[in-house]
């Protein structure tokens, strides 16, 4: 689905990704995790253009992203970030129904996803669609976040820790209602985050990265139970493997995982 | 007290005139003022390599004294109504070009990122982001604008421009205090009336998304 071929992105001498290579599948949750400065959200701003890079191929479906128009892929493209940033002007519903107005939907058509949308996460059409962002808790701004990603119904949505700014009881309900809206809507999610126990408890495949280059990419399962090396052990830390092991002295199950995600 | 009502009634026709010059003549400044301002102020925030200068240069005019500007206008275009309405109108850029250039600036870059993100082009940024969450500030600059603009017009008179000020000038020429306070009140009204006016251009100018204090 999204492919990156020998990747790399220096700013002046810096060399903020070295030769990445990556293969996101179609309809999974990919979670780039990493410690600050690891080049995680750069490779992520990199899939909608928002940062180019400076040698290297991309691909979404086959196609080289730099021979389309950037704008035209960024509206392909859902969008989430960490800040939330629900535009205060403009009323909920206006701030779903964007993209599908900057891409010319029928008035009619989009009016139904909004509704459609709300109702998915639990806001009421008819009590919030005319309310302002101001007016809203902060894990309610979220949700209308996420929604507007996807009021396009783009086949991949980018996501810039978005949870990370919310309060602890907000950000758990959210990452629940989400893991239970990604079977629903089976899109192709990129998924930053510095969260380890929010990367294992959401994640098809974490990619950890340190340094501009993937140090190891596996499902969360074989990550905690295989760390490649050294800094895999210290980035999950010692606490959570202790755990794996007393959980799971042979194999693991997924379902087990959410008990020990809450550290 | 009474010798000025006397006056008022005697000499209205002449004070509404007055009145109504000084109006139009800060008008048309600071029209003027604000249809040159704001694109520039907005053409400033485009341009990170020239945009201290402008506003370098703009503060300057600022820090002439207003009479000085007004006598240096003569030379230039003479006297009348004209080139007081230039001076005012070099006068009244300087609030609305910085207030346009600083609302622009300061309009929260997660905003601006996150309309990049959804793939709005950088026109689309301008007029459905950056300028209705400036407008508020901008439109403050166009009223600090308008109320300078009024009392300096006061200063019109003394290159021929007329407007109240003719009121106060004459007045303390010919020591005559009725003259002077009529001048003086009406421009101080006039002043009012503007902000009151752009006060509420201002309010209605404002999104009511922005109006709502956050509820947590």
């Amino acid at each position: 689905m999204i492919s990156f071929q020998q990747v790399e992105k220096r700013i002046g001498d810096a060399s903020i990704i070295k030769g990445l290579n990556l293969e996101i599948h179609a309809g999974e949750l990919f979670v780039l995790i990493g410690p600050s400065g690891c080049g995680k959200t750069t490779t992520m701003k990199m899939i909608n253009r928002l940062i180019e890079p400076t040698a290297g191929r991309i691909e979404i479906n086959g196609e080289d992203i730099f021979k389309t128009d950037p704008v035209e892929l960024r509206r392909s493209i859902g969008y989430v970030i960490q800040q939330i940033a629900l535009f205060p002007h403009m009323t909920i519903g206006e701030n779903v129904a964007l993209v599908p107005k900057l891409k010319k939907m029928e008035r009619s058509q989009y009016e139904k996803k909004v509704d459609e949308l709300l109702d998915m996460v639990g806001l009421d059409p008819k009590v919030f669609k005319n309310r302002y962002p101001a007016e809203l808790s902060g894990g309610q701004q979220q949700r209308v976040g996420v929604i507007r990603a996807m009021a396009a119904d783009p086949p991949i949505i980018l996501m810039d820790e978005p949870f990370s700014a919310l309060d602890p009881i907000s950000r758990e309900q959210l990452q629940d209602e989400f893991v239970r809206l990604q079977k629903t809507i089976n899109k192709t999610i990129v998924f930053v985050t510095h969260d380890m126990d929010e990367a294992i408890k959401i994640a098809d495949r974490i990619c950890l990265m340190n340094d501009g280059t993937v140090v190891q990419l596996d499902t969360p399962d074989v990550l905690l139970q295989n760390p490649a090396n050294e800094f895999v052990v210290n980035f999950i830390g010692a606490k959570r493997l202790r755990k794996v092991k007393e959980l799971h002295p042979a194999t693991s199950k997924k379902a087990a995982l959410p008990k020990w995600s809450i550290s | 007290m009474n010798d000025w009502i006397l006056f008022l009634t005697e000499r209205y026709d002449l004070v509404l005139s007055l009145l109504w010059e000084h109006s139009y003549i800060s008008f048309i400044a600071v029209m003027a003022g604000f249809l040159i301002a704001v694109p520039l102020g907005i053409l400033l925030t485009r341009t990170e390599k020239i945009n201290k200068y402008v506003i370098g240069f703009v503060n300057i005019l600022q820090t002439i004294p207003s009479l000085a500007l007004l006598g240096l206008m003569i030379p230039l275009l003479g006297i009348g109504a004209v080139p007081a309405v230039v001076a005012l109108f070099l006068y009244s850029l300087l609030p609305m070009l910085r207030n346009t250039f600083t609302g622009i600036r300061e309009v929260d870059p997660a905003l601006i990122e996150a309309a990049r993100g959804m793939g709005m082009t950088s026109f689309q940024i301008l007029l459905k982001i950056e300028l209705p969450m400036a407008i508020s500030i901008i439109m403050g600059g166009f009223r600090t604008a308008t109320i300078y603009t009024i009392s300096w017009a006061t200063l019109a008179a003394v290159i021929g421009g007329g407007g109240l000020g003719y009121l106060v000038f004459t007045g303390l020429g010919l020591a005559n205090d009725n003259m002077l306070i009529t001048g003086a009140l009406a421009t101080a009204m006039l002043a009012t009336i503007a902000d009151l006016l752009t006060r509420k251009v201002q309010k209605l100018c404002t999104p009511k998304g922005l109006k709502i204090k956050r509820a947590d």
